[in-house]
């Protein structure tokens, strides 16, 4: 790790929300309207971005002209140099009827960054991201107080895996520690809170090791801050075999995150709805937790495009509901507003899912 | 509909225990009893430490792997061994596991009594698994603090019934120490009470003492009363210890563990440590012994043990030695008569024996020969295949030699030309400079034993004098010893002189500091013939067994190629560490707060003869090396009951508590100290100047300093660090002293040895070397308390001493902290010490007497052990600056700490 990661900006912080108010979260409060309605998450950003069709120099915008490093592809930085198209994406998702949009933070990390040499900046990335979101969902929700619409801080799985060897020949070798992960994320964790996220989402967890150490962090952070943040767990199941990738069933998978106190575990990205289900039925059936679901557009093309249309996607959600399955329901890669907006027309047909789980 | 509400009630009524590796393991009220694997145990099995040892890392995953398959739901782990770097041995196995999905299936139980160990185990595991263990012995506030960790990092905990007092041995102490931990994890922690697994203490039944008549009833009633008062908890335990006293005889043990676990179960133990090949099935258990052992577990019967005992024998002849046994094992023939003297230790009738076999004998020298290697083969058999312990084969010895010196006059009058000589001819010595030999004096008795003649040079032997007596003696194999770190270098130099002079002579290389990574990698190289690390007694037979064997060139290549591989991997294994230069470590030191540091002023300055009576000392000894000694491994007093050395550790206790009788009532040792206490600061760093009452500099020590990259935030510490810099202008203070209990110890010793009875001459040296450590810590508490009186109410148990739970420290010359062994000079002058108490220091610094401890006095609270590790050769040329001797000097000093 570099030392760069302590040199963080001191920015100001007094616009986040649960720091003036204490221990106590002010209105809106999400953990009283997941009781009252299944909750609808937003689809893809980075699908959205894509459109948008933006070049090395607009990555770079003026504040990185000079960089030495190649910036583009890294969307994290298009928060700071591109801030109008990321809350144009945040405003579709809330207009097509989302309740919680993610931050645009995935990669926001100091592990996920140094691929592009912008450690230092992984502060204030993390904070302006939670900003720009902040700023949409409260313009919303001015609009329109009987839906309150929240921001997650989107926590992303970063490059690297606690418990798995990159080199197949030396099995025992490890490219990061539960230290450093739990630095890293301790650091996004305190940029988004800070930023002004409502919740806090630990997702596409292909390595459980990973979700480990950043609930480790969060809890580290609410312990120094006596503050609470309602935490979302989504998990990625990789393929049939019914395993995340390093290795773990639904089920042990979801006893290794169940020590910290959840808003709601699930899974997300890698398969498409329909066969995401099953392993949603395994969680609903073990866990007293509410279950989310944010699946993909179906599986990739040969051209790794996802062409599942929303009309199928939602045929596929609605199945979901009639099973009583969910409580905060969204779409990972390769959806948009026009899929998010079929999914929250059905969703508020249906009454949110109550756990009769034994487990 | 009904039978899943009905079953959903009950999960409301008790909460599963749910575990994870890549698979769930949920333990419902319904489960059957969970089976947890020992066999990847350091301190249980013998055939892991090894494979850990040696970093045979591919092997021990197939030791996990057989667990798994053989229906272990529960993989425990433990790295607790003192030569291991626990740690890094957990992490690493761990990280392999996680890479095996056929045992990585399983939830691992992370088990150590290190903190450390534990944490670093926690951090490498995707699922839940179990920390085994934590209790109140370290008091309420850690207690709190490891619950906290274990919570947030996801994992259940075995709760030792264990507190501040002491272990839990009978039901009300079970109910004390389990509900009061239970009330701070549930109330204080928020710990989830189903993740809460009591460890009980299961204690052995049948022993014959009075007071562990209720063992098992007691766990019973414990258990009982937990499932029952403390909801959702779990019971868990180590099985079996119960039967610990009907050890040999398997058909009783397994049907006790049978009969427990039943009982167990039915009052609600969940899980254990089971081995699964000693447990019959309940109801295949005979009706009589099912009764008998029952009779014993449930406390039915006042005579219960007795019967048991009596209906073992019938059940497999255990051994018992009455007089009805004496006079059956007379009636054998003098063969069998001769072999159970010798695997008995019995002397009582060996000369007897001796001279009917001599009578009926052709020759005398047939005896030894035919009827004694006989016997002797069969005490190495049982040694070599762990059934026999050293001491017993120490003893085995003084018969031997007893039976061989009454027939030498009878051999020597009847002497030919061309007899048949022995196995071969061995040379031992303690190399030069180092004057320790217990460990030398027990191989040799044990290759004595085995035939071979041996050649023993003492302490402190020149290589000139090693080479020639080699020479004149044309000796087979020549035995190095040394104990202290300096021998290391004069092995290789051995080595060296051997090689120049084209010596064909195999060596056998034993001791405290060597090792099998030092030989292949540093004294093997010198020498063409074949070099090889020997460290325990029964290995030596067979390794000199096979130097001499008619297939010697194959074992000797294998032995080559073993370590020549053993040295590339080692060299290419080396952790590449990083390295700050001396001035960065400097500039990391540990910095204590100075500003707000005020030192006690001792109540006594300049230095102080101490003599004691050696009574004073006894309560101080700590016992675990002394068994260390026998090369049985474990804690007192825990060895004394420990399953496989248990037995072989009481009797040699026994022995020990009768000699130390004798030593006290014939005041057989003296014990004789000084120490002193002077105003002192740190200067340049890394030095400690001493003054007199008047601020006269006095002598001046110089201590090393780490140099490895530490974890950020981690200081890199020399023990100057301890003490308060000069220009702070503060006055500070630290101490030194030298103790000894040695006098008369050879002279006494070498009585028993020329009586032949190196049994004792062994002992007495072993206890010595107890009453010096004994002394050291008796000394050290009263300095704290009243000389220099900075912790005059300290109040510590025994243990706690043992444990270095004290404020402040007494680090020695030549260990870990400060592994120079130069600084004993400017102790010696310091403190007069050679002509207050007479004890000297040899060329390599070794104290003679051996039986003698010195060291310094640090009393910052802040100030702790540690080890100092590598440095580098910049901090070494520093060194010889401060030193005022050459770097090379240095260099030969320093070397075994100097990174390559």
């Amino acid at each position: 790790m570099r030392l760069s990661v302590l040199a963080v900006k001191k920015i100001n912080k007094s616009f986040a929300p649960w720091r003036l108010s204490g221990k106590k979260q002010v209105m809106p409060n999400i953990q009283e309207e997941i009781k009252k309605r299944i909750l609808v998450l937003d689809g893809a950003m980075g699908t959205m971005l894509q459109r948008y069709n933006f070049s090395e120099e607009d990555f770079r915008g003026e504040r990185f002209k000079d960089f030495p490093h190649s910036l583009k592809g890294n969307n994290d930085l298009l928060s700071l140099t591109q801030p109008k198209a990321i809350k144009e994406v945040h405003a579709l998702y809330f207009e097509a009827g989302a309740d919680i949009v993610e931050t645009n933070t995935f990669s926001g990390t100091t592990i996920g960054m140094a691929d592009y040499h912008l450690e230092e900046y992984v502060y204030e990335l993390n904070y302006e991201s939670a900003k720009l979101a902040r700023e949409v969902a409260d313009e919303f929700t001015a609009k329109n107080p009987d839906k309150p619409r929240f921001v997650a801080g989107s926590i992303g799985p970063t490059n690297r895996t606690a418990s798995m060897s990159p080199d197949v020949n030396d099995p025992g070798y490890r490219a990061v520690t539960f230290d450093d992960l739990r630095i890293a994320y301790k650091q996004q964790v305190e940029a988004l809170m800070d930023g002004g996220c409502d919740l806090l989402l630990v997702e596409t967890i292909f390595d459980t090791l990973n979700a480990k150490a950043a609930l480790f962090a969060i809890e580290q952070v609410k312990e120094e801050r006596n503050v609470d943040i309602p935490i979302m767990v989504s998990g990625t199941i990789t393929d049939a075999s019914g395993r995340t990738l390093s290795g773990q069933t639904v089920e042990a998978f979801l006893i290794s995150v169940s020590h910290i106190p959840l808003l709601s575990v699930g899974f997300n990205c890698a398969l498409g709805a329909d066969l995401l289900k099953p392993y949603l039925q395994t969680l609903s059936h073990n866990t007293s937790f509410n279950i989310s679901a944010h699946p993909n557009a179906g599986l990739p093309n040969a051209f790794g495009e996802y062409d599942e249309t929303p009309e199928e996607m939602q045929s596929q959600i609605r199945s979901y509901l009639d099973d009583n399955l969910i409580n905060i329901i969204g779409g990972c890669c390769g959806t948009t507003p026009g899929h998010i907006k079929l999914i929250a027309d059905i969703a508020k047909d249906y009454k949110p899912r109550v756990s009769t789980a034994t487990m | 509909m009904a039978k899943q509400n009905k079953k959903m009630a009950e999960a409301e009524k008790r909460r599963n225990l749910v575990l994870s590796g890549l698979e769930p393991l949920i333990i419902t009220p319904e489960s059957v009893f969970v089976n947890i694997g020992e066999r990847t145990n350091v301190t249980g099995s013998r055939k892991f430490l090894r494979l850990i040892k040696e970093e045979k890392y591919d092997e021990a995953l197939s030791i996990a792997k057989e667990q798994v398959e053989g229906g272990a739901q529960i993989i425990d782990i433990n790295m607790d061994e003192g030569m291991l770097d626990g740690e890094y041995a957990m992490v690493k196995f761990l990280n392999l596991i996680a890479a095996e999905p056929d045992i990585a299936r399983v939830p691992i139980m992370i088990d150590s009594s290190k903190w450390h160990i534990i944490e670093a185990g926690l951090k490498v595991v995707q699922g839940k698994s179990v920390v085994n263990s934590i209790s109140l012995k370290e008091g309420e506030e850690q207690f709190i603090h490891h619950a906290q960790l274990i919570k947030r990092y996801g994992a259940a905990a075995i709760i030792m019934a264990f507190d501040e007092v002491g272990q839990a041995d009978n039901f009300e102490r079970r109910v004390e120490i389990c509900q009061r931990s239970y009330d701070i994890l549930v109330n204080k922690v928020g710990f989830p009470p189903q993740d809460i697994i009591f460890d009980l203490n299961i204690f052995p039944v049948a022993t014959g003492m009075e007071e562990h008549r209720l063992n098992a009833l007691d766990f019973f009633r414990g258990t009982k009363w937990v499932r029952e008062n403390l909801p959702h908890a779990h019971i868990s335990g180590g099985v079996s210890n119960v039967s610990f006293s009907f050890r040999g005889n398997d058909t009783v043990r397994e049907a006790m563990h049978s009969v427990f676990l039943y009982h167990a179960i039915k009052n609600g133990m969940t899980m254990g440590i089971v081995n699964p090949e000693m447990l019959s099935i309940y109801d295949e258990i005979p009706k009589d012994l099912l009764e008998h052992v029952e009779d014993v577990i449930l406390n039915r019967r006042d005579d219960a043990t007795e019967r048991l005992l009596d209906f073992a024998e019938n059940v497999k002849g255990g051994p018992k030695s009455t007089e009805k046994e004496i006079q059956e094992w007379r009636l054998g023939t003098v063969q069998e008569r001769i072999t159970y003297s010798l695997v008995k230790g019995v002397d009582a009738f060996i000369e007897e024996d001796v001279e009917e076999a001599r009578l009926a004998a052709t020759k005398p020298i047939e005896v030894i020969e035919i009827n004694l290697m006989t016997g002797m083969n069969v005490v190495g058999d049982l040694f070599g295949s762990g059934k026999m312990f050293l001491p017993q084969v120490v003893k085995s010895a003084r018969v031997m030699k007893k039976a061989v010196a009454y027939l030498l006059p009878f051999i020597e009058a009847a002497k030919q030309v061309g007899d048949k000589e022995g196995n071969g001819k061995i040379l031992m010595a303690t190399v030069k400079g180092d004057v320790h030999d217990i460990g030398k004096n027990i191989v040799s008795v044990v290759l004595a034993c085995n035939n071979y003649e041996i050649i023993d040079l003492g302490v402190m032997v020149s290589p000139e004098k090693i080479i020639a007596a080699a020479i004149e003696n044309d000796v087979d194999i020549i035995g190095l010893s040394g104990l202290i770190t300096p021998s290391l270098d004069e092995m290789v130099y051995l080595a060296k002189e051997l090689d120049k002079r084209g010596m064909k002579i195999p060596v056998m290389i034993g001791g405290a500091t060597t090792s099998r990574a030092h030989t292949a990698v540093k004294i093997a190289p010198q020498y063409r013939e074949t070099v090889i690390h020997v460290n325990d007694a029964s290995r030596a037979v067979t390794v000199a067994g096979n130097l001499l064997d008619d297939n010697r060139e194959k074992y000797t290549a294998d032995i080559r190629t073993e370590y020549d591989a053993f040295r590339e991997t080692f060299l290419s294994r080396s952790r590449d560490k990083n390295f700050l230069s001396i001035e960065d470590a400097r500039r990391n030191k540990l910095q204590l707060d100075w500003a707000n540091f005020t030192p006690v002023k001792p109540n006594i300055i300049g230095e102080q003869v101490v003599e004691v009576d050696l009574d004073v000392l006894v309560p101080y000894i700590d016992w675990t090396p002394f068994f260390q000694t026998w090369e049985l491994h474990g804690k007192y007093p825990a060895i004394l009951t420990d399953e496989v050395v248990g037995e072989q550790a009481t009797s040699v206790f026994a022995d020990a508590q009768a000699m130390l009788e004798v030593i006290l009532k014939e005041k057989k040792l003296q014990a004789k100290g000084i120490y002193g206490i002077f105003p002192a600061n740190q200067i340049n760093d890394d030095d400690i100047q001493l003054y007199d009452e008047n601020g006269k500099e006095l002598e001046k020590f110089l201590t090393l300093r780490q140099q490895s990259q530490k974890t950020k935030g981690a200081p890199n510490i020399a023990l100057a660090d301890f003490i308060a810099p000069k220009d702070n202008g503060v006055t500070d203070y630290m101490g030194a002293f030298c103790v000894t209990t040695g006098f008369g110890v050879d002279e006494w010793a070498d009585e028993y040895r020329d009586n032949l009875d190196d049994y004792n001459s062994i002992m007495v040296k072993a206890l010595a070397d107890r009453f010096a450590e004994a002394f050291a810590e008796y000394l050290h508490e009263k300095v704290r308390k009243e000389s220099w009186g900075y912790d005059s109410d300290e109040t510590l148990s025994k243990e706690d001493l043992i444990k270095e739970n004290y404020k402040g420290i007494r680090p020695a010359p030549g260990y870990p902290a400060c592994p120079d062994h130069l600084e004993k000079p400017t102790i010696w002058k310091l403190l007069d010490v050679e002509n207050k108490i007479g004890v000297t220091l040899t060329e390599s610094m070794a104290m003679w007497p051996a039986s003698s401890v010195s060291g310094y006095y640090f009393g910052n609270p802040q100030s702790k052990y540690f080890g100092l590790g590598k440095i580098k050769e910049d901090q070494v040329i520093d060194y010889a600056k401060r030193r005022s001797i050459s770097t090379d000097m240095a260099m030969k000093w320093l070397n075994p700490n100097i990174a390559d």
